[in-house]
């Protein structure tokens, strides 16, 4: 036996904390693609509407927002429809809190599979914000069409301008936030279970210090708009708003964006970090 | 370059058992502190040896203790031990699924794990679906299971079911379908855990035949299994694993004797129910007052190998005499009762009150088992017995012989007239 030899594969008790093979998830697309296939088929599996029911949700949410916070709390900005201001904050919002949510049980709910096969962990999540994506592209037709007919039938003027083209970065903020809070959760509660009840309500919660219920514009004291900003799905929700239905419905500033993307950038790394670490040994305490 | 695919050098698993809970937290912190202060850890040191039917006093236990092992290309190595030796254990620290807590694992090619079948199939989806979907957890490319499809179809047998969900099949069908996956994986290192126990004979037959043409198509196969014939039959080599230790390796044959003898065990201290009357049938009129099985020299033993000399020793008192009385002696298998051997009625002339006689099997002709033993007494009339004991001494152990492999022989001849 040469010290020299060549093997494919090391299995030892510890690994490096920067060692992740970012390759392997690639040599395993056939799996994520099989996967998000799985998730969006076979929850509509024995329905006769099948995918239809993605867009239940978002209307009736709407229908609420509008009625609750729009007609009586009289939050929503006025010079945009109500119904096109709620709809362009809840379904990115939608997108956002479904990646995270799914992908925080990754551990506790895939113990089953990862426990008799091994692939890499990351695959899973990987999956969810894919076939959450391909809700939200269902949705984001509702929504094309909702602005479709306000255009056609109730005389709004469209004001979608160039910031449009930043759609591509809002998703991405959108995916990648859910996706890195959802395993940085997700890692943390392997073994002590208790921050997980913190999510579903917790999420639920993060949704009103955002500006998904009323303007930016709206806020006034400074201190107010710090809390709000520091929200990162704030300039999200904001840049999506401002590039369909224009400034009377949101406020963009390129810091804001600057800042939520650095944060997803940054709370990506760790949340990876911590992920590949845990993933070694966590089927020993799940 | 050698051989060597798989080298496993100085596995340890240590568990904590009992519920996750405050305890563990403030272990967790000691341990923490522990390591950030340079020093070992201290729950290492406190394990214990992983033995499931003693509790022990340390919550922390040692499920593998210094494993090493090393398989070559193209063998396959057969895992062997009882329940919660930790076979288990090691075959997930190979899959990857959790680490060690000290050694190295080295291998080269794939490895793909059947720790289960059918992992990640989901009920709603149909056969065909779930093809698709449990070849990719399993490692498989898309192209590659589209190739293999119509293959892993005919071999599972359910090609009328295939696009039906699998929440429908019967569990039978859904093991095929799963297996049948599975059996077309082409990694070089293939680990399998006891998924032959499920399906039907022809199926399971099936399957070993898939096993053995994987082994010799120059694939390495590590395989778990409580199937003795299985292992024998497709093992190159094995390991015993006891209380989390390697206690023997070697060739497969050798190995499974060694453990099959362990559990062939009698203990000859239990007691002696021969002098309790309750449980004896017959008329008394003659009855034993000791019975042995011995070897040729003459010591009680009731251990055998086949092939050995074994006297069967019977002293018996006489109430009634009688001018001439009958004995038989059978034996038989502990697990489905049935008569394995009988000497049928041998005649035996008494003389006083108290005689003795020897029985002999000059060349045991048994496959290794438990018997239970059978003695009978009695008239060459249908009268009811003198005595019979049945079950109320140590039973006939035959072991397996280490290193040969043994079949019963004997029964058959030859007849050359019909040879052309």
């Amino acid at each position: 036996m040469t010290e020299h030899e060549h093997w494919d594969i090391e299995i030892k008790p510890k690994t490096n904390w920067f060692r992740f093979n970012l390759r392997e998830v690639w040599a395993y697309r056939d799996l994520i693609s099989q996967f998000v296939r799985r998730d969006i088929v076979a929850v509509y599996k024995q329905t006769l509407l099948g995918p239809v029911w993605f867009l239940i949700q978002p209307i009736l949410t709407t229908v609420v927002f509008t009625f609750i916070f729009g007609r009586i709390a009289k939050l929503a900005p006025g010079q945009v429809p109500d119904v096109l201001f709620y709809m362009a904050g809840i379904i990115p919002w939608t997108y956002f809190s479904e990646c995270l949510i799914k992908t925080s049980t990754t551990f506790t709910g895939n113990a089953s599979i990862y426990g008799k096969v091994y692939f890499p962990r990351l695959v899973i999540p990987i999956s969810v914000v894919f076939s959450s994506l391909a809700k939200f592209g269902v949705q984001m037709i509702l929504f094309l069409g909702t602005y479709l007919y306000y255009v056609l039938f109730m005389d709004y003027q469209p004001v979608a301008n160039a910031t449009l083209f930043l759609f591509p970065l809002v998703i991405l903020l959108m995916g990648g936030l859910g996706l890195s809070l959802g395993i940085f959760i997700s890692s943390l509660t392997t073994k002590y279970r208790d921050l997980g009840f913190l999510v579903a309500f917790g999420v639920d919660l993060l949704k009103f210090a955002s500006t998904l219920v009323f303007p930016f514009s709206i806020i006034m004291s400074q201190t107010q708009k710090t809390i709000i900003g520091l929200n990162p799905m704030t300039s999200v929700i904001e840049t999506f708003r401002y590039g369909f239905l224009g400034e009377k419905a949101a406020v963009f500033s390129w810091e804001a964006l600057a800042y939520s993307t650095s944060f997803m950038g940054i709370m990506f790394v760790v949340a990876v970090l911590i992920f590949n670490r845990v993933e070694k040994s966590f089927m020993d305490t799940v | 370059m050698s051989n060597i695919v798989v080298k496993a050098e100085n596995i340890s698993k240590q568990y904590r058992l009992g519920v996750v809970s405050g305890k563990s937290l403030s272990e967790d912190v000691k341990r923490l502190i522990y390591k950030l202060s340079g020093k070992a850890d201290p729950l290492a040191a406190i394990s214990e040896v992983n033995d499931r039917t003693i509790k022990g006093g340390s919550e922390y236990v040692w499920a593998l203790k210094n494993i090493d092992f090393e398989v070559n290309r193209g063998e396959v190595m057969g895992i062997i031990g009882r329940n919660g030796a930790g076979k288990s254990t090691l075959l997930k620290i190979l899959s990857r699924v959790t680490t060690p807590t000290t050694g190295t694992i080295k291998a080269k090619g794939r490895i793909a794990s059947l720790l289960e079948v059918g992992t990640g199939f989901h009920p709603e989806l149909t056969g065909r679906e779930n093809v698709f979907l449990n070849g990719a957890v399993l490692g498989m490319s898309k192209s590659e299971i589209k190739r293999k499809f119509d293959e892993i179809v005919e071999f599972s047998g359910v090609a009328r079911y295939i696009d039906t969900p699998v929440k429908r099949y019967s569990s039978g069908m859904y093991v095929r379908l799963a297996f049948a996956v599975a059996a077309h994986l082409e990694p070089e290192i293939l680990i399998i855990d006891e998924v032959l126990a499920v399906g039907d004979s022809e199926f399971q037959k099936k399957c070993l035949g898939k096993m053995k043409e994987v082994a010799g198509g120059g694939r390495t196969v590590l395989f778990v299994s409580h199937n003795m014939g299985a292992v024998s039959d497709i093992c190159h080599k094995a390991i015993l694993i006891e209380k989390g230790e390697v206690t023997k390796s070697g060739e497969a044959n050798e190995v499974i004797a060694h453990y099959v003898n362990q559990t062939l065990h009698y203990d000859l201290t239990k007691a002696d129910t021969l002098k309790d009357p309750e449980f004896r049938r017959g008329n008394g009129e003659i009855r034993f007052k000791n019975i042995s099985l011995q070897n040729a020299d003459h010591t009680d033993q009731n251990e055998y190998y086949p092939g050995d000399h074994v006297k069967i020793k019977c002293s018996c008192t006489v109430q009634q005499p009688v001018d001439e009385l009958f004995f038989l002696f059978a034996l038989r298998s502990s697990l489905s009762r049935e008569t394995v051997a009988s000497t049928g009625r041998i005649s035996i002339k008494p003389n006083g009150n108290e005689f003795e006689f020897v029985v002999e099997l000059p060349d045991l002709n048994l496959h290794q088992g438990v018997y239970e033993t059978y003695y009978w007494l009695g008239s060459s009339s249908n009268e009811l017995p003198y005595d019979v004991v049945d079950n109320l001494t140590a039973p006939l152990v035959v072991k397996m012989p280490e290193n040969q492999l043994w079949l019963p022989s004997g029964y058959f001849t030859l007849d050359s007239k019909l040879i052309q």
